[in-house]
């Protein structure tokens, strides 16, 4: 690890990245962008399917009126330009999952251009500018048979599942991001995280990168920090969570700068990324890229969308993410790099659901941005990916406000919790974790402490209540540390000062 | 050849409702007819003996029960093969669909069905719909029943064949640049191509989706007319079908039968004559003009100059859209697979696919269009021909601000001979002259018999705006009971026997 991030301040002291990102969004529309069938996730293989979408002979699209409002509504969330007229377009090629070798989608006449969204990040505003959104259907899926490792090297035969064909794909691709230095993985993550909250929001999609239905795909290039002219670059793609976004860049970053510092260049190429090394491999080079031959869908009348249509929908969008920031960032009283801390962790609905539960925001975040989010870095997993609730947080937290378990028993509680154990309560109850508060049961350890130590015992009575922590100490590993330490103090004091 | 199969759709509806006679006994009488001419003639591809016979029982029964039936219930029809007909072989003239039985029926077909005609099978066809002659099916050419030697026309061949030779009293085709009033006109038929909208495209097989456009082919105006309102109207399954009520054609066929076209203005395009058209077509054009004007109908002659670029521009639309259409048979779902011996590649059984499966004019016309959207070419080409596109629509434009329809022949010469032109693919494309700018500008057009020169029928094209299709059939009824009043009978009976 320290290797890698030596290796990576050495980048970036010599050469500055130009990061840019193409995201795809499956709507979560009820029936696909071109035909009635459905879309959801996980059926039998080639059962949500019919002439259209199989591209049989003389099937034509129709387009999915619900799934034009919802890319309207996300470019108007992201601050974009609505075209009044523009069209669908064919993307030729030849691919056996793509079952009329095009896609329809959008090509020079995308339906949002021109937006932006800022990105906050340790308290400095990063604005990504948004080039355009359009609208496409995705493509089917291939499972390769008969190879060791599921890719179509080594594979005996191939099979096509066509129940994602169709579906209604958003495109969103941002303008080139620069001057982001040594942050450049992390705005890009930042991104990624804000989109996913405000597609989230809007309730288009349900965005889940880990079954596909958010994709990212992302550029990066580097040029020496003096140079005005921006490096080759190239396209990363298969970047499955928000973790591998950032990873991502920086490993792609650390790859390129080994290439020029050996005085090579840079191959414009898609790489795959692997979730696994966190390293990417070759993959198409795009100075043999194949021509699209583009050229405006025939079957599909064009879009045009109604001005007073488009108010309408502006209208009626939801509080999007960073209104609702500042809103609780008010009401939680936290300053702008906390908040950030907290909004880039993920860990903005964890915190509001576990203030809604009951926790005070201050349990909330602490629990969230510490303990939390260590044990979500070392299982490698989301903030939300946890087996925790914010209700059990909630009710965590209540147990230390009210004294039931101290910091050290609550983290017990926690991984009893996450262990699959119960409730924090039903941990606590169980492991025997409440601390010993009942001053009569005390009173016999505190007692016999007091017995041993008859020298510090001497000092508390003579004034120095200072020397009493040792006392408290004994009677923590009498007790093993099952005590309440605050009860234990008072109690010790209560015998030697009182009288 | 009966009585049953020399009636038009119309009478024989008349009969089957009355009870005079049934829809099966009519249905015998056409397969009959089949098997009697047709392997002189070559229309049908496939016959569909036994689902013949249960649409018709179907009709006899509901007569039975005393249900009212549509006014053509129970009369046979050829359906072109592009026309997607569920349980039915529908390869569209190709190897590359060789076999293939779709699971779902086009628009038309439910239509044509739900109306209670009779289906007898599917039609030959130049492969997807690529050609004036037939010659382009993968199956072999139609021949005409006028001479056996020359060709019907194509693409919709085998429908004019099997119209023409009374194996069917009605026929379904498809035109993109000519390929219903271009037959039509070379078996002396009534072929209507309607408003681009007009008649859903949803289960055509596509081979240029902005031009493709099904219509009738029949004996009669009255007929085609009857087929036109039973498939037209909107679909919600294409969507670039338009949402309008089907023009009145029936009523405007049955109003031109009066023979009346007092006050109606008819343009000439001077364009569409001279080099290039044989003297007896024109011939039978100024005979038929004449005509007009016995008529009543005032004639001006009106200008397009962008017509004379509406080849050029075809070749380049046409061939762009199948090469995107086209691209989808690649042995991976249906159809033809070439050389999957579990060794090769994917690549190589799409390739080795597409080499066996496509004919030489589809991939002509594949290649044409892979290159005229190339990255780089696309404005000179695509791009230009759009722009063309639209200046023969404002041709039309203009001429319909002082008339009411436009007339022109609709073919440049009479049946040609089989085999004349398929080395010769110009040739073979000016046949389409005069078809081609009501189909890139979108607008309807008729084809009705007005003559003979050497003995062979020659047709007059119609043009009419968009929507305006019932001029179309106003004008062609007008025409058709004129030259059976000036003949003493329509242009079809002086066809040889079979
Ligand atoms: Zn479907």
């Amino acid at each position: 690890m320290s290797a890698v991030l030596s290796a990576y301040d050495d980048v970036i002291t010599r050469y500055a990245p130009v990061i840019g990102l193409e995201t795809h969004v499956e709507l979560g529309t009820v029936s696909k962008m071109f035909c009635g069938c459905s879309t959801s996730f996980g059926g039998e293989p080639n059962t949500q399917v019919c002439p259209v979408c199989l591209g049989l002979p003389g099937a034509l699209p129709v387009a999915n009126a619900g799934a034009i409002e919802a890319t309207i509504r996300i470019g108007l969330a992201l601050n974009c330009s609505i075209a009044s007229w523009c069209r669908f377009a064919r993307k030729n090629y030849f691919y056996p999952d793509m079952p009329k070798n095009f896609q329809i989608s959008q090509y020079d006449e995308p339906l949002c251009t021109d937006g932006w969204v800022d990105v906050r990040l340790a308290g400095v505003v990063h604005r990504i500018e948004i080039e355009r959104v359009h609208l496409e259907e995705d493509t089917g899926k291939s499972l390769h048979v008969g190879g060791a490792t599921g890719r179509i090297h080594g594979a005996t035969h191939s099979l096509v599942d066509f129940n994602r064909a169709g579906i209604p794909l958003v495109e969103i691709v941002t303008k080139p991001v620069a001057g982001t230095g040594a942050q450049a993985p992390e705005v890009a993550r930042a991104y990624v995280t804000e989109l996913r909250d405000i597609l989230r929001t809007l309730g288009v999609s349900d965005v889940r990168m880990e079954q596909g239905s958010l994709r990212c795909d992302v550029n990066t290039s580097l040029s020496t920090v003096d140079s005005e002219v921006w490096g080759t670059r190239t396209e990363t793609k298969n970047v499955n969570s928000l973790r591998s976004v950032e990873r991502a860049v920086r490993s792609e970053m650390i790859r390129q700068a080994a290439v020029l510092d050996a005085g090579e260049r840079v191959i414009q190429e898609t790489r795959h990324f692997h979730e696994n090394s966190g390293e990417s491999t070759a993959g198409r080079s795009k100075e043999e890229a194949t021509d699209y031959r583009y050229f405006p869908e025939p079957d599909l009348v064009p879009l045009a969308p109604a001005a007073e249509w488009i108010e309408q929908l502006r209208g009626t969008l939801p509080e999007l993410p960073s209104t609702r920031r500042q809103r609780l960032q008010a009401s939680w009283n936290l300053s702008d790099p906390e908040m950030d801390a907290l909004a880039n962790a993920g860990a903005l609905d964890l915190i509001e659901a576990t203030v809604a539960a009951g926790a005070p925001a201050e349990d909330a975040r602490k629990w969230w941005l510490g303990d939390l989010s260590r044990r979500a870095n070392e299982a490698g997993l989301e903030l939300g990916e946890l087996p925790v609730t914010p209700a059990q947080v909630a009710q965590l937290a209540g147990l230390v406000t009210a004294g039931r378990v101290n910091d050290k028993l609550a983290r017990q509680a926690l991984s009893g919790v996450l262990a699959g154990e119960g409730s924090p309560e039903e941990v606590v109850a169980a492991r025997g974790l409440e601390v010993v508060s009942d001053t009569g049961a005390l009173g016999t350890a505190v007692d016999e402490a007091i017995a041993a130590a008859p020298d510090i015992a001497a000092k508390v009575r003579g004034g120095k209540t200072a020397a009493a922590g040792a006392l408290v100490g004994a009677v923590m590993t009498a007790t093993r540390g099952q005590a309440d330490a605050r009860v234990v103090r008072e109690l010790i004091l209560a015998r030697l000062t009182q009288n | 050849m009966t009585e049953l199969t020399t009636m038009d759709a119309a009478a024989l509806a008349v009969e089957i409702a009355a009870g005079r006679v049934s829809a099966v006994e009519v249905a015998l009488a056409h397969l009959d007819r089949i098997a009697a001419v047709d392997d002189k003639v070559h229309a049908f591809l496939h016959i569909d003996h036994d689902g013949a016979l249960a649409a018709a029982r179907a009709v006899d029964e509901r007569r039975a029960t005393g249900e009212e039936l549509g006014p053509l219930a129970g009369v046979p029809l050829a359906m072109k093969d592009v026309v997607v007909t569920r349980g039915l072989p529908s390869t569209s003239g190709s190897q590359i669909l060789r076999g293939w039985i779709p699971p779902y029926d086009a628009t038309v077909t439910r239509r044509v069905l739900d109306a209670g005609i009779v289906m007898l099978g599917k039609t030959n066809m130049d492969e997807f719909a690529m050609g004036s002659s037939t010659e382009n099916s993968a199956y072999g050419p139609s021949h005409n029943p006028w001479d056996l030697d020359r060709i019907p026309g194509g693409s919709s061949g085998g429908s004019s064949a099997a119209v023409s030779a009374y194996e069917a009293p009605l026929g379904i085709g498809t035109d993109t640049g000519g390929s219903i009033r271009q037959p039509a006109a070379v078996t002396g038929l009534v072929g209507h191509k309607p408003t681009y909208g007009g008649v859903s495209r949803y289960g055509l097989i596509a081979f240029s989706s902005s031009l493709d456009q099904a219509g009738p082919l029949s004996r009669t105006v009255l007929d085609a007319a009857l087929l036109h309102e039973v498939i037209g109207g909107h679909d919600p399954a294409d969507s670039t079908s338009i949402d309008a009520p089907v023009p009145a054609v029936v009523a405007a066929a049955r109003d031109g039968a009066r023979a009346d076209l007092s006050g109606l203005r008819i343009g000439v395009v001077q364009e569409l004559s001279g080099d290039g058209y044989e003297s007896g077509v024109l011939d039978r054009f100024s005979d038929a003009v004449r005509l007009l004007t016995e008529l009543g109908a005032t004639i001006t002659e009106v200008s397009c100059p962008h017509f004379g670029y509406a080849l050029p521009a075809y070749y380049l639309i046409a061939p762009s859209e199948c090469s995107s259409n086209l691209a989808r048979f690649d042995a991976v779902r249906y159809g033809l697979r070439v050389g999957d011996d579990g060794v090769r590649g994917l690549e190589e059984v799409m390739s080795l696919t597409r080499e066996a499966g496509f004919g030489a004019e589809v991939k002509r016309r594949i290649i044409l269009g892979t290159y005229a959207l190339s990255s780089g070419y696309y404005d000179a080409y695509y791009g230009q021909a759009q722009k063309v596109r639209t200046l023969i629509s404002r041709d039309f434009a203009a001429g319909f601000k002082t008339c009411d329809v436009l007339v022109s022949p609709t073919t440049p010469t009479v049946a040609f001979p089989l085999g004349a032109r398929v080395d010769d693919p110009m040739a073979m494309y000016a046949a389409d002259l005069c078809t081609l700018p009501a189909s890139l500008a979108g607008t309807p057009a008729i084809s009705v018999p007005c003559g003979l020169s050497e003995g062979l029928p020659v047709g007059l094209q119609v043009m009419a705006p968009a929507l305006a299709d019932d001029r179309c059939y106003r004008v062609a009824a007008a025409v058709e009971a004129a030259v059976a009043g000036r003949d003493g009978q329509p242009i079809l009976a002086a066809a040889p026997s079979l």
